[in-house]
């Protein structure tokens, strides 16, 4: 191993990688310039723009404010892995359905935000689906349709959860 | 079929966004490329004495370090694109890196291209700058004195150009009734695109070709710009910009930096990326507005307005950027007497330099600064004869009955019914009922106050003549072209450049009406210069009418051609031939019909084609405007102002445009949010501030305030459909309607929240502290 | 924005943490959840030549009550402490105020220790650090050691903790049975720090005037601060709207209040007025005042 570099080892959307990394490599960087996955935007410095959130071991994190070596041994999803081989997550319907998305540059950090407040908060009413907003800047969308999105996720994933119920009901 | 002009179409870019497949620039990764990083200097004026890259250059991975004087003779300077008529313009060009001296913060001096983007950032530390710092002067008025810092030697008092235009005189306004005056100041914002700016160059050696990707909103105008620049062949220069993350004007400039990733890349012989951090970008990429705004109205006591005439001293910082001289000259003067019948208007214009990032548009341009001058004043008008504010307005409307409507500036309004707009956005709100409410709140010491605009912009800007006649150094037309493949499917190349207002997917819906194929068969090509014969890209709610009325135009060539070969297939004459949904029929015969398909399949196999016809299918455009188009409408706002702290609730907000017929309501509408929440933001939170050493103290987002979504209620909006006469599709544009209307809708409201209080003046942005003074020096001086 | 190259090495346990800083010789920090560091590094406003993580030593994660405190092991982070059982039960205010640091995904990662020992003069914790009189448990070479809260925070970003230690618990005093408080919190609107932050925890005894009152303040000067000037009007007074308006008038007295671009000190004095009356309101359990009062 080259002097000064750290082994790390993490799931990626799955899938294992391992890679010898300089301790100041940030999570970001890791994910777009040497695994490709250019999905996860970088908008600021300073951890308030949000473009680069990702799932890190089930929670929404800025990783841009992440180094690759806290990730060791973690388990990352980015907006590339969210959808599954049925189709695209609820969430990334809901911004296709209402318009939540223009330019499409902080999208795939605001889908990463709001997934990881409907795993914490399945029903949200508007007013905290806006202040678990806090972390992202959108520039173009004005977050209405956004916040529609973010509903009608929540609403397709609930119907989604019932009829999953009913149909557990029935097999009992 | 469906009626598919004026549906809700779900976007056609958004499978690849949502999934993170879309492609900007600094997602692409080429095989052995080097990053460049550009060390920007920390004065805001000093003189280079020595720059010393021996230590830069000797680091590990570190490939090439250049500065100013390393490009002389190799490289061209960054020009200005637009030179205001009669306006004696001191167009200093920008050196890409600087020579002799620094000229704002930020400004760059060197570049250090390595191995990869850790290297080149960690090289930029090892460059010794020695310099000489001088005093600077950021604010115009302060740069305008005598003795002030002089920017370029070139320009005497740091005026780069005066401009003026207009018919008021001093007679109409020492012989009005009423005269009201008031200066306002434009504050400076950061514009702020999500995705900052990034180049990539990719150079051939072998075929001369350079290809560069760029965040840009017109890829034919980099490519102009800057094969005169680079010392390139226009042919050998490929700019592509596909997917663009959001430009609001900021990515409508020629750059320096971008234009040095090219050069790097030439020198090298390997490709270059280059990424601003945001930090660069609060220093590096245009800023807008920052206007002082000196205003004077005159009418008479039943409310009728008379003349306006206003002295706008524009700050254009260091250098002249790509579009800013156009900026407070011909994209604000002209619209200052915005939707009413005035019959005398003037503006004077002087640009300044200032040792500050340069400016040049932001969402609406120019036009957001004349929209929210008028609208204050009209309030203050209505307040000094004591009138309700909306009644005012209702009294200097210009009619439904009296387009097109010549103006004092010279414009010819295309169509409108103001009055229309206004009803509904009052019904909407309430207006009436309100104002019974904000007065019992008053009496239990809530401070509520509603503010009404009613506006009236200019967009897609033409014909090319009109261009040039007011300095704009390039054609303001159109270019499209519509390629049916054999099969009937079809691709589109537009001019244009989208980048978030989702023209692939409401340009596919004009060629889908036009051809009766579903939206799915066409696909919109944009953002690459190889692929498109040229344009002039996406700004200045341009896009749709300009380039969308070109795409009408060549979409209906294509359509007489195929008349043509299905009456030759259905032996009948041209002019018996009706096209409705994707079917050639013969009049009086519906069972004799071509689908488009059909057509399109003989077109190509071109068996038997009428006599002197050429094969295949396609249709060109290369639109020019007759006019410009004139999108209005009225926006309310409902506030609620706390006094013991200063803080704005926003309670309502109600946004009724008119941008023609409506394409993609769900699009539009989306255009509307995003212009109403940047609107707000300069009213309430956005502003750059300098210090004495010219220093930006709201350099990142912890100091710079972006609208975040709690700060919003739900907007209501809705539409009215007013058809343009001045292209053929009647659309007059939506993308900048929300920010121009929504800023003075705001501030007018707060004033008129705070007017128990005797509050006239707030300087934006409204931060709670400048309202709470305000109403602490109302209450002391009551 | 990249930070300068450092050296890492991860720590097993709190002792080996210690030993890390030692040798490091003052050139190293800790790293627990990077939320605080990370973003001075990567403007290199800050450049450690090495950083040694605790993020994984998982004795100093944890809530529980012992005795008459509320523990937080240091790595707990602010999205753990806004939603846990025992804090939400015992100590409303301290969940009420993690849960207005930063945003959703800053909660995520950012930890209790971390913030404590950055020391921000805007930040939230420290401002409930004060009111719940706070304990700060620290391993350092000398030894275990126990600071208050009031003897913690020393400015802008300088602490008491000594050189070469691990901050490990926070600890937290239980207030009296029937005690109300609240975190009434004026945000920056760019960065979401407290240009003014009010940490407000008031018992009323049987006879019906106040009994307890803590109260402090974080965002108006260079170090948050204990409002015991507050305090003291309100001892023996009935929590009427007018004991609480005049006390709250004393919210300045206890710190050299600092201006900023966004709001003066002239400002900000008025603010911790206004911030403190809310807390104080809401703490008694009054509605908030008319606007235009």
């Amino acid at each position: 191993m080259e002097a000064g570099k750290v082994r790390v080892s993490l799931e990626v959307n799955g899938k294992a990688y391992t890679a010898e990394v300089e301790p100041r490599l940030l999570l970001v960087h890791l994910l777009r310039d040497q695994l490709g996955l250019t999905g996860t935007h970088i908008g600021c410095d300073t951890s308030q723009c949000g473009a680069c959130t990702v799932l890190l071991d089930g929670q929404a994190v800025k990783s841009c404010t992440v180094l690759a070596v806290q990730a060791d041994g973690g388990r990352v999803t980015t907006v590339e892995g969210l959808a599954s081989p049925e189709g695209l997550h609820p969430v990334q319907i809901g911004f296709w359905e209402k318009h939540g998305l223009q330019c499409g540059f902080c999208t795939p950090g605001v889908i990463m935000t709001a997934v990881g407040l409907l795993q914490d908060n399945p029903r949200p009413t508007e007013e905290e689906i806006r202040t678990a907003l806090e972390g992202v800047l959108c520039r173009c969308t004005g977050y209405q349709n956004i916040v529609r999105a973010v509903q009608y996720a929540a609403s397709q994933m609930a119907e989604a959860d019932e009829r999953r119920e009913v149909a557990a009901a029935e097999t009992e | 079929m469906a009626q598919v002009f004026g549906a809700a179409v779900k976007r056609r870019e958004d499978p690849r966004l949502i999934t993170g497949r879309g492609r900007y620039t600094e997602d692409v990764q080429l095989p052995g490329m080097l990053y460049a990083a550009i060390l920007r200097s920390p004065h805001a004026h000093a003189r280079l004495v020595q720059v010393d890259t021996a230590a830069a250059a000797a680091a590990p991975g570190v490939v090439a370090v250049f500065t100013g004087r390393d490009l002389a003779g190799k490289m061209g300077t960054i020009p200005t694109a637009w030179l205001p008529p009669d306006s004696d313009i001191k167009a200093t060009a920008h050196p890409a890196l600087a020579v002799d001296k620094v000229r704002y913060v930020g400004d760059g001096v060197a570049m250090v291209v390595a191995e990869n983007r850790y290297a080149a950032r960690d090289a930029l530390d090892l460059i010794r700058v020695e310099y000489e710092v001088l005093p600077a002067v950021t604010e115009q008025e302060a740069a305008l004195q005598p003795g002030a810092p002089l920017v370029h030697d070139d320009a005497p008092g740091n005026v780069a150009f005066r401009w003026r235009a207009g018919n008021a005189t001093d007679e109409v306004f020492t012989q009005a009734e009423v005269v009201v005056r008031q200066r306002f100041r434009q504050q400076r914002l950061i514009p702020n695109p999500m995705e900052p700016r990034a180049a990539v160059a990719d150079y051939n050696a072998s075929t001369g070709e350079l290809t560069l990707w760029l965040t840009s909103q017109n890829p034919h105008i980099h490519r102009l710009l800057l094969a005169g620049i680079l010392g390139l062949p226009e042919h050998k220069l490929r700019v592509v910009a596909v997917d663009v993350g959001g430009g609001f004007g900021a990515k409508i400039a020629c750059y320096p930096d971008e234009a040095l990733v090219g050069f790097a890349a030439m020198q090298l012989g390997r490709p270059v990326k280059w990424s601003e951090d945001r930090r660069e970008h609060f220093l590096a990429t245009t800023h807008g507005r920052d206007m002082v705004l000196d205003v004077e109205l005159a009418g008479r006591r039943d409310g009728t307005i008379t003349a306006i005439r206003v002295r706008n001293t524009a700050n254009l910082g260091a250098y002249l950027s790509t579009a800013a001289p156009g900026v407070p000259t011909i994209l604000f003067g002209l619209i200052v007497p915005g939707p009413y019948q005035i019959p005398y208007a003037a503006v004077e214009v002087t640009g300044v330099f200032t040792h500050t990032t340069p400016t040049d548009a932001y969402r609406g341009a120019g036009r957001p600064e004349a929209t929210y001058l008028l609208e204050r004043m009209v309030d203050l008008f209505a307040r000094t004869i004591g009138q309700d504010p909306v009644a005012v307005r209702r009294k200097n409307l210009i009619p439904a009955d009296a387009f097109p409507y010549h103006t004092a500036m010279g414009l010819q309004y295309d169509s409108g019914n103001y009055q229309q707009a206004l009803d509904k956005a009052l019904a909407m709100a309430g207006y009436a009922d309100f104002r019974e409410e904000q007065a019992r709140l008053r009496q239990q010491g809530r401070y509520l106050g509603v503010g009404v605009t009613t506006y009236v912009e200019i967009c897609g800007l033409g014909p090319s003549q009109v261009a040039g006649a007011v300095g704009f150094q390039g054609g303001l037309w159109e270019s499209a072209t519509v390629r049916v493949h054999p099969t009937g499917k079809v691709t589109v190349f537009t001019g244009t450049s989208p980048h978030g207002q989702g023209e692939e997917t409401t340009f596919a819906q004009i060629v889908a009406a036009k051809f009766g194929i579903p939206v799915e068969d066409i696909e919109i090509v944009h953002g690459d210069t190889h692929r498109i014969a040229m344009g002039w890209g996406t700004y200045g709610s341009r896009t749709t009418p300009v380039g969308g009325s070109a795409l009408a135009v060549a979409a209906d060539r294509v359509v007489e051609k195929a008349r043509a070969i299905a009456a030759h297939m259905l032996e009948a004459a041209a002019e018996d031939i009706e096209f409705a949904e994707g079917q050639f029929t013969v009049k009086g015969a519906p069972g004799r019909k071509a689908s488009f398909q059909e057509v399109a399949l003989q077109a190509y196999l071109a068996w038997n084609l009428p006599a002197g016809m050429e094969p295949a299918l396609e249709g060109s455009a290369f639109y020019d405007p007759v006019n410009f188009v004139y999108p209005f409408g009225t926006h309310v706002c409902i506030v609620e102002v706390l006094p013991d702290t200063g803080e704005v609730k926003l309670l309502r907000y109600i946004a009724v445009d008119d941008p023609g017929p409506v394409i993609n309501p769900m699009i539009a509408e989306g255009q509307v949010h995003g212009g109403v929440v940047q609107g707000i933001g300069q009213a309430l939170w956005e502003g750059a501030q300098y210090d004495d050493q010219g220093q930006l103290v709201t350099g990142t987002f912890m100091d710079y305030a972006l609208p975040k979504a709690h700060f919003f209620p739900n907007l209501e909006t809705a539409f009215t459909e007013t058809p343009s006469p001045h292209n053929p599709l009647g659309v007059k544009g939506i993308g900048e309607t929300g920010t121009i209307a929504a800023t003075p809708t705001v501030v007018n409201a707060v004033l008129d929240a705070l007017a128990p209080f005797g509050v006239r003046e707030i300087d934006m942005p409204l931060t709670p502290e400048r309202v709470w003074r305000a109403i602490q020096s109302g209450r002391d001086s009551a | 924005m990249i930070p300068k190259a450092f050296a890492y090495e991860r720590a097993h346990s709190v002792a080996e943490a210690v030993d890390l800083l030692q040798q490091a010789g003052g050139a190293a920090k800790l790293l627990a959840g990077g939320h605080s560091l990370l973003p001075l590094m990567k403007l290199r406003l800050s450049a450690p030549a090495k950083l040694i993580d605790i993020s994984r030593l998982d004795e100093l994660r944890g809530v529980s009550v012992v005795g008459e405190r509320l523990f937080v092991g240091a790595l707990t982070t602010h999205h753990q402490v806004a939603t846990h059982p025992l804090v939400c039960q015992h100590l409303p205010v301290l969940a009420e105020a993690a849960a207005q640091i930063g945003d959703p995904q800053v909660r995520n990662r950012g930890t209790v220790g971390g913030n404590l020992a950055h020391a921000d003069a805007a930040s939230d914790l420290p401002a409930v650090a004060l009111a719940l009189e706070a304990q700060l448990h620290v391993q350092s070479p000398a030894g275990d050691e126990v600071f208050a809260a009031e003897d913690f925070f020393l400015g802008p970003l300088v602490t008491a903790l000594p050189e070469y230690g691990v901050l490990r618990a926070v600890s937290f005093a239980l207030p009296p049975s029937g005690a109300r408080s609240c975190y009434s919190k004026f945000p920056h609107p760019a960065s979401g720090y407290a240009v003014v932050g009010v940490a407000a925890v008031v018992a009323v005894g049987a006879r019906g005037t106040v009994e307890f009152a803590r109260v402090a303040v974080t965002g108006a000067a260079d170090v948050p601060y204990r409002a015991r000037a507050v305090e003291a009007v309100l001892l023996g007074q009935p929590p009427q709207p007018e004991v609480l308006r005049a006390a709250a008038g004393h919210a300045a007295d206890d710190g050299a209040i600092a201006g900023d671009a966004f709001a003066s000190e002239a400002y900000r004095r008025h603010l911790c007025a206004v911030m403190t009356e809310r807390a104080l309101r809401r703490a008694c359990g009054l509605a908030d005042a008319a606007a235009g009062a």
